[in-house]
């Protein structure tokens, strides 16, 4: 998989691209849609994926499809604002109806999601088909809202998606304290004095907001990929929210500037896929890679831990022999420590890695007995393990 | 505020559908009692804290705390809720947490400054915890997360404490520990109520109970409530509640004891 217009196929001229970058109108301002939309929805997708809704994004932005293409046949206009007015205005009615469906119905949260986002999703389809079909020629180029095309982005666009996004954004700031409460402990905050609801509406609306200002770039199939991936795999690095929440953005507009590169220098290559395979590859190394959370570092921790568990082990076992003895320096066979072992193989292995460490000696080939280190060593870990025992 | 009480709940019912979680409570709990909820499970002992606590919609009735609304009176009532009712895998550390208990204090868009982290540190101190102030609270044990909530309602510097099961799970020590820590709270003429479930302690830890199995069947002294009588009426079967013919959702072998005790 690419990561970035850095390791990019070989026919990408990576130092063209860069200065292209900078010195190109067009690439320009795409990248810089592509980093604002990453930014914004990195930064509120954290939201999204801390109090579990990551699939609320999904369900906001297939919605928005109606949206679209009703604002475009009421209004006869292709302005960007307008049909993101109309994407928002439906994202949020379907949000109403999957919270009215939950509290009014014995249809659980999962299900009233799934039913809302096709509905609304497969109305958009409809009314797509219908003006495709219109004789005019102005209708064109509504179906890139499906996958989305930042090739299309004019500058008018990336001030609006600008103004909208620092807007979002300064919302999220000055509320700070209170969506991390709403956040943590909704009913907490309530007994406060703070209202809640009106907390989670304004949270939810900055969220279609984040939404919708990418749906002309990375169109409303995968706009909920920009939600929850980069905040998912922010969560991996950090214990901290705010640094999570720095991350997250750092992480989308990473995503959106290569995937929008890209997708600019291979022709036919579309944005909204190439962006989210950007953001997937963040997520993967994150998930691998990311200390304590990483699968990797969980699974060298544990493959350590059972490395020390075993050497413990045989060494718990000479000392209990040497107990028996009377006679630290009593020396014991191979088989009986390998009995004792309860057939775990290693032993021979584990007596070697203990006697290099000067905590056991071969007194005659195939007999191991405790140095005097390893007698002290042996009751340090057997007092400190009862000492755990104690504290639970 | 000498002699009001300091929780009075008139007619509550609250209903979850169609099936009445609480019915027609009336309660009194005077100013200055450390007082036990018990009752078995699905009595709504959570629901009625959430009730007063305005966390749930109330089919009927009234709450008053000191004598006026809770709504005017919010500042004074302290909240411990269930110690599974947030994830502890949220990103943040325990100080924080604590000083969550300053929000409401704090109003709009202040943010908490030292002296917050001044009190969320002395409420640690009393909790035991000022070891943790630091740590990831997804690294708490049980015990320590209950602790955790403790010292949050702690800032809170409330009149009325309400605990959602500030027991549950935690180990002997740690139990020996909050009780000590309620009976000060008392000490300095503050009223505390806590969902309980451990029958045995009852009378050693609390000096107020109440029995609640939908209706609530007794509230007073420990010494004069908590009798065999009102606790088989409690727990033993839903005798007074079947007489009404109320839909509910007791096992069907509780529904026979219930009704051979008519």
């Amino acid at each position: 998989m690419k990561r970035g217009p850095e390791k990019g196929e070989s026919n990408v001229d990576v130092p063209g691209l860069f200065s292209d970058l900078f010195f190109d109108y067009t690439l320009r301002t795409i990248a810089l849609g592509s980093a604002i939309l990453g930014i914004v929805s990195g930064a509120l997708g954290s939201y999204a994926v801390l109090r579990k809704q990551s699939l609320l994004g999904d369900a906001m932005s297939h919605a928005a499809l109606p949206g679209i293409a009703l604002a475009f046949l009421l209004t006869g206009s292709k302005m960007p604002l307008v049909l993101i007015v109309g994407a928002a205005a439906a994202g949020w009615v379907a949000t109403l109806f999957i919270m009215s469906i939950v509290n009014t119905t014995r249809v659980k949260y999962d299900t009233a999601l799934g039913m809302v986002l096709s509905v609304f999703f497969g109305f958009g389809l409809v009314l797509l088909t219908i003006i495709q079909k219109r004789p005019d020629a102005t209708q064109a180029g509504l179906d890139k809202f499906l996958f989305g095309q930042a090739a299309a982005l004019l500058e008018r666009d990336v001030v609006t998606m600008g103004i909208l996004g620092a807007s979002a954004i300064l919302v999220t700031l000055l509320l700070w304290k209170e969506f991390k409460l709403l956040s943590f402990d909704p009913d907490f905050a309530s007994t406060l004095g703070f209202p809640v609801r009106i907390l989670d509406i304004i949270l939810t609306t900055l969220i279609v907001i984040a939404i919708v200002l990418g749906l002309q770039t990375v169109g409303v199939v995968l706009m909920s990929a920009m939600i929850v991936a980069p905040a998912a795999s922010a969560r991996q690095w950090t214990d901290n929210l705010g640094i999570m929440i720095i991350l997250s953005a750092f992480f989308g507009a990473l995503a959106g500037i290569s995937g929008a590169l890209l997708s600019a220098s291979v022709p036919r290559l579309p944005t909204g896929p190439t962006i989210v395979i950007s953001v997937s590859v963040i997520v993967i190394v994150s998930m691998l890679l990311a200390p304590r959370r990483g699968i990797l570092w969980r699974w060298w921790r544990e493959r350590r831990q059972r490395g020390r568990l075993r050497l413990e082990g045989i060494l718990e076992d000479l000392y209990s022999l040497a107990l028996e003895h009377n006679d630290p320096g009593h020396a014991h066979s191979l088989s009986v420590l390998r009995l004792m072992s309860a057939g775990k193989g290693g032993v021979e292995k584990s007596l070697e890695i203990l006697s290099e460490r000067g905590l056991v000696r071969a007194v005659r080939p195939g007999e191991w007995a405790l140095t005097t280190a390893g007698l002290e060593e042996a009751e340090k870990t057997m007092s400190e393990r009862s000492g755990m025992s104690d504290e639970r | 505020m000498k002699g009001e009480a300091a929780i009075k709940v008139e007619d509550l019912t609250v209903a979850y559908g169609e099936k009445p979680v609480l019915w027609d409570v009336d309660l009194t709990v005077p100013s200055g009692v450390l007082m036990a909820i018990i009752g078995p499970n699905g009595a709504g002992k959570t629901t009625l804290i959430k009730a007063v606590l305005n966390l749930v919609n109330t089919a009927a009735g009234q709450v008053l705390i000191y004598g006026e609304s809770y709504q005017k009176q919010r500042r004074l009532v302290g909240y411990v809720p269930q110690r599974g009712s947030v994830d502890w895998d949220f990103p943040t550390n325990v100080k924080d947490v604590v000083m969550m208990g300053r929000y409401g204090a704090l109003g709009w868009l202040k943010r908490p400054g030292r002296q917050e982290r001044d009190m969320a540190l002395a409420a640690l101190e009393k909790v035991g915890m000022s070891r943790y102030a630091e740590r990831q609270i997804s690294q708490l044990s049980g015990g320590q997360q209950q602790r955790v909530f403790l010292a949050r309602a702690l800032v809170q510097d409330a009149l009325v404490y309400l605990m959602d099961e500030p027991f549950q799970g935690v180990d002997a020590t740690t139990e020996r520990a909050i009780v000590s820590l309620l009976q000060e709270l008392r000490a300095q003429g503050k009223t505390v109520v806590v969902v309980h479930h451990d029958l045995q302690t009852v009378p050693e830890y609390f000096d107020w109970t109440a029995l609640l199995n939908v209706r609530l069947i007794a509230s007073g002294p420990v010494r004069d409530v908590f009798t065999e009588e009102n606790l088989r009426l409690t727990y033993g079967g839903r005798v007074s509640f079947l007489r009404h013919g109320e839909p509910n959702g007791a096992p069907e072998d509780e529904k026979r004891t219930g009704e051979r005790g008519i």
